[in-house]
C-alpha cells in the first residue's frame, strides 16, 4: 500500500532524510520508531503529499504522490504532528467540512461522521468549539478527521503525544481497533506503545533506517541475550551467607552464570536483601529455570522477595541499533568543485 | 467546482465566526454612516456643485476607511493558517492549489462587497425621506458601487498574494498596504503637475482611485480603469498561485 523508493530530504546543508526505502503492506499496522530529528515527521509530511522530497519515489496505493498528488492524497488520513485545527469552528461542523472537502457524498456526510465521532468518542462535544477542546479531545478531533473518509491508509504523526495515560490507552486501544480495517503507518518516540500496537518496527535514526522487523525479531538481531535475566532476591543475614547462596545458584544446572548485583544488597544489616542476576543456560521456555529455583529456595528455607524473568525490552534494542550509527553521517560532504 | 464552494464556505463562515467581521463592518458603518451625514447636511447651507453620492466617495473618510479595508480583510488568509498549520491538513486532503487560491480570494471578495452593502441604504433612506434621488443620474450609482467592486478585486488579490507571502500577518498587512498606497498616491501626481498635461491626465485616470472615483460618481463611466483592475487582479492571482505552490519547495 505505501512504497518509498530511495527518498532524500534535505533542508539547508542537514538531511532530514536519506535515501530511505521500506514498504507497507495492506492490512499491517507499521511503527515508525526513532528519536526526536530522526526525520519522522519530515518523512510522513512527504508521504502525505505536504512536502516533496529531493529526490526518491513515493506510492500510495499505487499512485505516484507527485504526479497522481490528488488521487493518492484521497486514500490518506493523515493526522498531523500538533494537531492544527481551525480554533472557531465546531467539532462536528469541522468534520462534516473535512469529509465534504474529501469527496464524501453529501448524502452519506452525515453517516460518515457520525461514524468518526462515535469511534473516537468525541460525540458528546460535537457542538464545542474546537478552540475550546483540551488536548486530548484535539487530538481525538484529528483522528477522527483522518478517518472520516474512510482512507485505505493512516499516516498518524505522534497520535498520542501530550495525553495523559488514560487518554493514551484509549488512542491505543482505537488504533488497534482500526488495524482491521486500515494499513496504518504510525510514528512514535515511545517503544512501548509501538511495541504494544504495531505488528512490525521501523527504526530510523539520522534519516536512515537503521533496523526493521517485529519486535521479536528486532530482539534477537540486536545481540542483547534474547530471553534476557532471571533476577531473585533472597534475605541473607549476612556477606558470608550471601556468597554462600550465590555458588549454590552457580552449581545449578540451568544457570549459566549468577551474580550478585552490588550496591543494592544491605550487607551490614542483619535481615538484609540480595539481589542476584542469572544468566539462564538455554532461552526457551522450555529451560526456564525459574520453577527449579523456586524448589531450590523451598528446600535450603531461603526467604524469596523476587523471582522475576527480565524480557528485553524494545527500549534496550533501539538503543543498541541507534548507537551503531556513527555520528557524522548526517550531514552533508562538501560539495566538490 | 464542489471543492471549490466547499472551500469558500469555510473561508465566508470563518470570517463570521470570528468577531473580525463584525468589528470591521462596524467601524465602517460607523465612518461610512458619519461621511453620509457630513455629505448630507452640506445641503442645508445652500445649493452645493455636487450630488451626495459624490460628495460619499470623495472625501477622507470614505478613502481612510477604504485603504484601511484591504490589509484587515487580507492579512490573516494565508499567514494564519501558516502559522496554525492548518495549512497541512488543507494541503494533504484532495484539494488543488488554484481550488485554494481562488476560494480564498472569493470568499474574501464576498466579504468585502457584504461590508459595503448597507451603505447603500444611506441613499435609499435619502430617497425615501426627501423623495430626491442623491445622485444626477442611476449610472452614478452604478459606476460608483462597479468601481468599488473593480478596486476591491484588485486590491484584495494584492492582499492575498502577500498574505500567501509570509507567516507574520503584520508583515502582510503592512506590504499590502505600502502597495496599495503607492497607486493611491499616484493620484497627488496630477497635483503636481498642475491638471494641465494631458498625458499625466492619462495616467492618473488609469492609477489613482481618487480621480477614477470623481469620474464614476458623476456617472461618467470610462474603459480604462476596469481593464485596468481586471488585469492586475489576474495577475496577482497568478502571482498568489506562484507563491502559495512555491511554499512547498521553500520548506
Amino acid at each position: 500500500m505505501i512504497f518509498v523508493q530511495g527518498l532524500t530530504k534535505s533542508y539547508g546543508t542537514t538531511y532530514a532524510v536519506r535515501d530511505l526505502s521500506f514498504s507497507v503492506d495492506r492490512g499491517e499496522v507499521v511503527g515508525f520508531l526513532g528519536p526526536n530529528g530522526a526525520g519522522k515527521s519530515t518523512t510522513m509530511k512527504i508521504l502525505s503529499g505536504y512536502l516533496p522530497a529531493d529526490a526518491g519515489e513515493v506510492r500510495i496505493a499505487g499512485f505516484d504522490i507527485l504526479s497522481q498528488s490528488l488521487k493518492a492524497r484521497s486514500r490518506i488520513g493523515y493526522l498531523p504532528e500538533n494537531v492544527p485545527l481551525y480554533p472557531e469552528m465546531r467539532v462536528a461542523e469541522y468534520l462534516r467540512y473535512r469529509g465534504a472537502l474529501k469527496g464524501v457524498r453529501s448524502r452519506r456526510i452525515t453517516e460518515k461522521v457520525e461514524d468518526a465521532l462515535e469511534l473516537c468518542s468525541i460525540s458528546h462535544v460535537r457542538n464545542q468549539l474546537i478552540g475550546t477542546l483540551s488536548k486530548g479531545y484535539r487530538q481525538r478531533v484529528g483522528l477522527a478527521d483522518a478517518l472520516v473518509n474512510e482512507p485505505d491508509i493512516l499516516i498518524l504523526d505522534e497520535p498520542t503525544i501530550g495525553l495523559d495515560p488514560g487518554q493514551i490507552r484509549e488512542v491505543r486501544e482505537l488504533i488497534k481497533g482500526l488495524a482491521k480495517r486500515h494499513t496504518i503507518l504510525l510514528s512514535s518516540h515511545i517503544l512501548s506503545e509501538v511495541e504494544m500496537t504495531c505488528s512490525r518496527v521501523l527504526i530510523i535514526n539520522k534519516g536512515q533506517i537503521v533496523a526493521t522487523g517485529t519486535p521479536a525479531e528486532l530482539r534477537e538481531r540486536s545481540g542483547i541475550p534474547c530471553s534476557g535475566s532471571i533476577r531473585m532476591e533472597i534475605q541473607t543475614a549476612d556477606r558470608k551467607i550471601a556468597e554462600a547462596v550465590l555458588t549454590t545458584l552457580q552449581s545449578l544446572k540451568t544457570i549459566a552464570s549468577a551474580s550478585i548485583i552490588e550496591g543494592i544488597q544491605a550487607s551490614s544489616s542483619a535481615s538484609g536483601w540480595t539481589r542476584y542476576e542469572m544468566i539462564p543456560v538455554s532461552s526457551s521456555s522450555s529451560g526456564d529455570p525459574r520453577p527449579a529455583l523456586f524448589e531450590e529456595a523451598v528446600r535450603r528455607g531461603w526467604k524469596l522477595r523476587e523471582l522475576s524473568a527480565h524480557e528485553t525490552s524494545l527500549e534496550e534494542i533501539f538503543t543498541s541499533f541507534i548507537a551503531r550509527i556513527p555520528a557524522t553521517t548526517a550531514t552533508k560532504e562538501p560539495a566538490k568543485p | 467546482m464542489r471543492v471549490f464552494w466547499i472551500l469558500w464556505k469555510r473561508e465566508v463562515a470563518s470570517a463570521f465566526q470570528t468577531p473580525m467581521a463584525w468589528v470591521i463592518l462596524f467601524f465602517l458603518l460607523l465612518v461610512t454612516g458619519f461621511n453620509f451625514y457630513a455629505g448630507v447636511s452640506v445641503l442645508n447651507h445652500g445649493p452645493t456643485e455636487v450630488t451626495v453620492v459624490e460628495s460619499f466617495f470623495n472625501t477622507v473618510f470614505f478613502w481612510f476607511s477604504f485603504l484601511l479595508l484591504f490589509p484587515l480583510l487580507t492579512m490573516r488568509l494565508y499567514s494564519e493558517e501558516y502559522r496554525s498549520g492548518t495549512i497541512e491538513p488543507l494541503m494533504t486532503a484532495p484539494v488543488r492549489d488554484t481550488q485554494v487560491v481562488l476560494a480564498k480570494f472569493f470568499g474574501v471578495l464576498f466579504l468585502y462587497a457584504f461590508l459595503w452593502m448597507p451603505t447603500g441604504l444611506y441613499f435609499l433612506i435619502f430617497w425615501w425621506q426627501t423623495h430626491l434621488s442623491s445622485a444626477g443620474a442611476i449610472g452614478a450609482f452604478v459606476g460608483s458601487y462597479l468601481l468599488l467592486l473593480l478596486m476591491g478585486m484588485f486590491y484584495l488579490s494584492l492582499g492575498c498574494f502577500c498574505s500567501s507571502l509570509t507567516r507574520h500577518q503584520i508583515t502582510a498587512a503592512v506590504m499590502t498596504f505600502a502597495v496599495i498606497a503607492f497607486f493611491f498616491l499616484t493620484g497627488l501626481l496630477s497635483f503636481l503637475a498642475g491638471n494641465v498635461d494631458t498625458m499625466m491626465q492619462g495616467i492618473t485616470i488609469t492609477f489613482s482611485p481618487i480621480d477614477q472615483m470623481t469620474q464614476f460618481s458623476r456617472g461618467i463611466f470610462d474603459t480604462r480603469p476596469v481593464v485596468w483592475y481586471l488585469a492586475m487582479t489576474g495577475l496577482c492571482l497568478f502571482l498568489n498561485l506562484q507563491s502559495f505552490q512555491a511554499r512547498r519547495w521553500r520548506s
